[in-house]
Parts: C-alpha cells; sequence; structure tokens
C-alpha cells in the first residue's frame, strides 16, 4: 500500500510503517516506555530523513502514553506533583535542546552526538537494570526471598536544599530534584526525538528512590506533556511534522500498546525489566558498532 | 489532442515532400504529461518524451552519419552543503564541507546510443551532458582534486537513490524522423519546474535543441497538508498533538470495551 508523505516528500509503504508503530506500541504497553529510542532509528532505517523522523515520532510517543496515562490515572499512580515539576522543568529543558540541536546541527555534528549520548545512556541504563533484575531473579531461584531493594535517593539528591514532601511517591526531597531530571530529559527529548522514559524510568527509581508504583504512571505524564510541547516546537521550528507519518504510526502503535499491555500483565515483572535490559544494550551495542564501521554512505547531502 | 494535432501538423510538409527555406533541422518535441500532480497515491512518474524532425526541404540527410537523441530532464536547482565523513579518533565523524549553490535536484539524461560515442567531452561540457559534466558550481574555492572527490560523492549518492541517472541506447528513433523516450521521476523528487532539453546530435555536432516545462506540485491533501505545515504551523502542531491525544485515548477506551 504506497502512500506519499507531503511533508517528507517521499512514498512509504503505509503498511510497513503501520507495522514498525505496532511493534514499537508492544514494546512500550509493556515496558511502560514510549518507545521513541526505537522508531527514530527505526525510521531513519527506512530512508526517512532525520528531521522529519524525530519530529514525527515524537506524536506518536505523545499517542502511546495517553492511554498508559489514563489507565495509570484509575489505578491512583499518578504523582501529579512531582509530575508537573518535570513537566516544568521539561519544558525549559526542551528550549535549551532546541539552542543545542541548532549549534550541532551548523557544525554538522549532530548525528556523531546523537549517537554518542545514546551509546551512553544505553549503556548505563541497561547494564543497571540487567544487574538488578539478574540479581533478582538468582535469588528467587534459589529460595531465599527475594532481596528487598533499599529504596532511598542517590547522595546527590539528598544534599539539594528546599525539601518538601511528595506524599503519593513517599519522599521528602528537594523540589529542585524533578525540576532538573524534567530539565535533562527535556533537552534529550528534542536532540534524540524520543519522550525520554526510557531514562526517566530508572532515574525515578535509582536517582529520587520514588516509590515504584507511581513510577510510570508519572513518567507517562511527563513524557505526554514533553512530547506534546516537542511536537509544537517541531511544528512551528523545523516545520518537519509530517501527519500522514504521525498517523501511521499512531494506527500501529496504540494498537500495540493495548495488547502489551494485557501481555505484561501476564509475565513476572523482574523477566521484563531483563528483557527491557536486554533490548537496550542491544540497541546501544548496534549503534557503537556503527560509530566505529566505516558507515555505507560517506557522504551526506542537505539543504542549505 | 491539441499536441497532437500541432505534430502532425508540423510533419505535414515534411511527408508531403514540400522544401522549406532552412539549412537546420528542427526540432518539434512534446511530452505526455506538463503537469504532474502528485497525490496520496503517488510512487513516481514516468515521463514519454516524443518528437519529430524535421530535415530541411523534408529530405533526410544521405550520408551514413547517425542520428542521436539526447534528452536530459532536470529538476529545480538547490543550494546543498555535501558532508564528507572521516574516521577520527576511532569513530566516523563529518569532518569535510562543501556547499553547492545550484545543483540540480533531478537530472535523468536518456541517449540513443552511449554519450561517449555520441559527443566529445567540449560539448557534453558545454551541454551539460552526463553525470561526470554537471556543472555544479561550488560556492568556495577549494582544491580541485578536492572538488572533484566532493563531485563524485554526490554524484554516486544521487545516483543510488534514483535522483541522478543516466541511460543509453533508450531512445528509439523510427525512420529517422520520428523518436521517443522514457524518463522515470521518482517520488523523491522536490516540486517545482522541471525542464527536458532535447538535443538532436549528428556526427558530433549539436544540431537543434528544444525546451519542454513540466510542472510538478503536490495536489489536493498533499497541497494542503504541506501548505498547512507552512503557512500556519501552529494551528498545525495543535492538530498533530490533538490526533495523537485521540487516538491513544481512542485505542484505550475500545480496549476497555473488548
Amino acid at each position: 500500500m504506497d502512500l506519499y508523505l507531503p511533508i517528507a516528500n517521499m512514498s512509504v509503504n503505509g503498511l510497513v510503517i503501520v507495522a514498525l508503530g505496532l511493534f514499537v506500541g508492544l514494546l512500550s504497553g509493556m515496558f511502560g516506555v514510549g518507545g521513541g529510542f526505537l522508531t527514530t532509528p527505526l525510521l531513519i532505517i527506512y530512508g526517512i530523513p532525520p528531521t522529519v523522523a524525530a519530529a514525527s515520532s515524537a506524536s506518536q510517543v505523545t499517542g502511546a502514553s495517553v492511554s498508559g496515562v489514563f489507565a495509570h490515572l484509575q489505578r491512583r499512580g499518578v504523582d501529579f506533583q512531582m509530575g508537573g515539576l518535570m513537566v516544568a522543568g521539561g519544558f525549559v529543558g526542551s528550549g535549551v535542546g532546541a539552542w543545542i540541536f541548532r549549534i550541532l546541527q551548523r557544525t554538522g555534528q549532530i548525528d556523531t552526538v546523537i549517537a554518542v549520548i545514546y551509546v551512553l545512556m544505553l549503556g548505563w541504563i541497561g547494564s543497571t537494570m540487567a544487574r538488578e533484575s539478574i540479581q533478582y531473579i538468582l535469588a528467587a531461584r534459589g529460595g531465599a526471598p527475594p532481596p528487598a531493594r533499599k529504596r532511598r535517593h542517590h547522595p546527590l539528591v539528598a544534599a539539594l536544599p528546599l525539601r518538601m514532601r511528595f506524599y503519593r511517591s513517599g519522599l521528602y526531597i528537594s523540589p529542585l530534584a524533578p525540576l532538573l531530571l524534567g530539565f535533562g530529559v527535556g533537552i534529550l527529548t528534542i536532540l534524540l526525538g524520543v519522550g525520554g522514559g526510557f531514562i526517566l524510568v530508572p532515574a525515578m527509581i535509582y536517582l529520587l528512590g520514588m516509590a515504584t508504583q507511581v513510577v510510570v504512571g508519572t513518567s507517562l505524564f511527563q513524557t505526554l506533556f514533553v512530547t506534546a510541547w516537542a511536537t509544537m516546537v517541531h511544528a512551528t521550528t523545523t516545520k518537519a511534522v509530517d501527519i500522514v507519518l504521525a498517523v501511521l504510526l499512531l494506527i500501529g502503535s496504540v494498537t500495540g500498546a493495548q495488547l502489551g499491555a494485557r501481555f505484561a500483565a501476564r509475565v513476572k515483572p523482574e523477566y521484563l525489566r531483563l528483557a527491557l535490559a536486554v533490548l537496550v544494550l542491544l540497541v546501544g551495542l548496534r549503534i557503537a558498532i556503527g560509530l566505529g564501521w566505516r558507515p555505507d554512505e560517506i557522504y551526506s547531502v542537505e539543504l542549505s | 489532442m491539441k499536441v497532437r494535432g500541432a505534430v502532425a501538423l508540423a510533419v505535414a510538409p515534411l511527408l508531403m515532400g514540400q522544401a522549406k527555406p532552412a539549412s537546420k533541422p528542427v526540432l518539434v518535441p512534446d511530452v505526455s504529461q506538463r503537469q504532474i500532480e502528485i497525490a496520496y497515491s503517488f510512487t513516481g512518474a514516468d515521463l514519454l518524451l516524443f518528437g519529430a524532425i524535421l530535415y530541411p526541404g523534408g529530405r533526410l540527410p544521405d550520408d551514413d552519419a547517425p542520428t542521436d537523441i539526447v534528452v536530459v530532464v532536470k529538476g529545480p536547482t538547490q543550494s546543498i552543503l555535501v558532508r564528507e565523513k572521516e574516521k577520527i579518533a576511532g569513530i566516523w565523524v563529518n569532518a569535510s564541507r562543501l556547499r553547492y549553490r545550484s545543483a540540480p535536484s533531478f537530472y535523468g539524461m536518456v541517449s540513443s546510443r552511449p554519450i561517449d560515442q555520441v559527443v566529445d567531452g567540449r560539448t557534453r561540457a558545454i551541454y551539460e551532458l552526463g553525470l561526470d559534466s554537471l556543472q555544479l558550481s561550488p560556492a568556495s574555492s577549494a582544491a580541485q582534486d578536492e572538488q572533484d572527490r566532493f563531485a563524485r560523492g554526490l554524484v554516486d549518492l544521487k545516483r543510488r537513490s534514483g535522483l541522478y541517472y543516466e541511460q543509453p541506447n533508450a531512445v528509439e528513433i523510427s525512420d529517422g524522423v520520428l523518436y521517443r523516450a522514457r524518463v522515470n521521476i521518482p517520488a523523491r523528487v522536490p516540486v517545482g519546474r522541471f525542464t527536458a532539453e532535447t538535443f538532436l546530435i549528428r556526427d558530433r555536432h549539436v544540431l537543434a535543441v528544444a525546451t519542454r516545462d513540466i510542472d510538478i506540485r503536490k495536489s489536493g491533501f498533499e497541497r494542503f497538508v504541506a501548505r498547512s505545515a507552512q503557512r500556519s504551523s501552529i494551528a498545525y502542531g495543535l492538530v498533530a498533538v490533538a490526533l495523537s491525544v485521540l487516538f491513544g485515548w481512542g485505542a484505550g477506551y475500545i480496549a476497555r470495551r473488548v
């Protein structure tokens, strides 16, 4: 089914894009991440111009996170206080991200910087998650009760001034911590075209030490607003949001997200976490190899 | 039909053998489509370029020199920046770059024989016949070998994406007077004015040149989307966000019901 994308200026097979959305949606429903970290690279591999890919996959992440947020709202799984601070930080961060994006684009280093950030982030997150879930699974196999992970925030977070109470997260920390976290994720949202869930979820668990039952809901809440904002930023500055591409991705991903969520309910969470860790490490490894490998295209062309 | 009529009229004196006071042959070219509309199912277009060669006096030349037709279709020129990757400290990064003020966004050349058998290098450079004879006008005064390297890289990249190509033996000439050529326009081309130049070449000399314009533009929904994204970007962005919220919410709603 050939469809012409009016902004990307090319024709694509609509079914392939829907299938891609479905695959990413399945993962996002299973793991509670937006999936942008997979959509953007996959679209680029398919031949969509990188700017259009990053701009349009942001709206796919918005769609995928909406249904998640509604589901978590019913379970009171969203900490609005914490989420609101992260969103505020995220708006400022995306402004700074857009500025960094322009500088890097002018010098032509944007692709390399994106790839290096991906490798570092995915490597760190993947290995942390893998270690934790393997320890947990091994302990469970040995018959011993699984070690209760000490839930506490990072010493750096504890050092920040002006503490306040976050009842739903069960925390007494400085509001600066979620603000800064949101700020950092906001920068990455614009730079990488991702929602940031795959960074935010581990950061909320390992850095802030939030209660796990509100982590995914609050992360989706932040992702929803920041990706909606990123779509607006792209629509008004780069003008690279392809609405046809976005709708094709959405059709697949919202369906996949629902299927994934049902599947996730039947699998033990620690195995799910290990699977996500392996996936994250594989994507990181693939990008790392790509950096050192001789690329297919030595030359690249952009309009000026 | 009007076009067909014109060709028939123009060919008529030739067929009737009437003498016309002209010293050089004339080309009467035409295109199957003067306008290509890009709609939702656009996957590229096949242009048929055809026409007649009118010889003075209506008589075909009686020497043995072969007659050749070369058709070049060019897209609107673009100002582009070409970057070259190099391995630095173990990773491949964009190192050097070269800007071109006016590179054609599309270049398709079809000819009745391989171009190097039709004309010499000088003529090719004058009329930009062939991918190695493109006048790419780099905007900086880079060294010649660097310019050549970039030009080769650019042409190679465009060639593999189907935007630049040359095809020998793709023009059919029947009875020495009628010619027919097919040029494929891929879906990836930008919109704008394309030109189709037809060259009549005999004995390594360009005897006649004729040009036709082809407009490629988006139509209907595609045109509306592209225009809204440019002109009312805030509304466009809001619609994109609203659509994604609606899709996500709708899927959740349906899933709860099923």
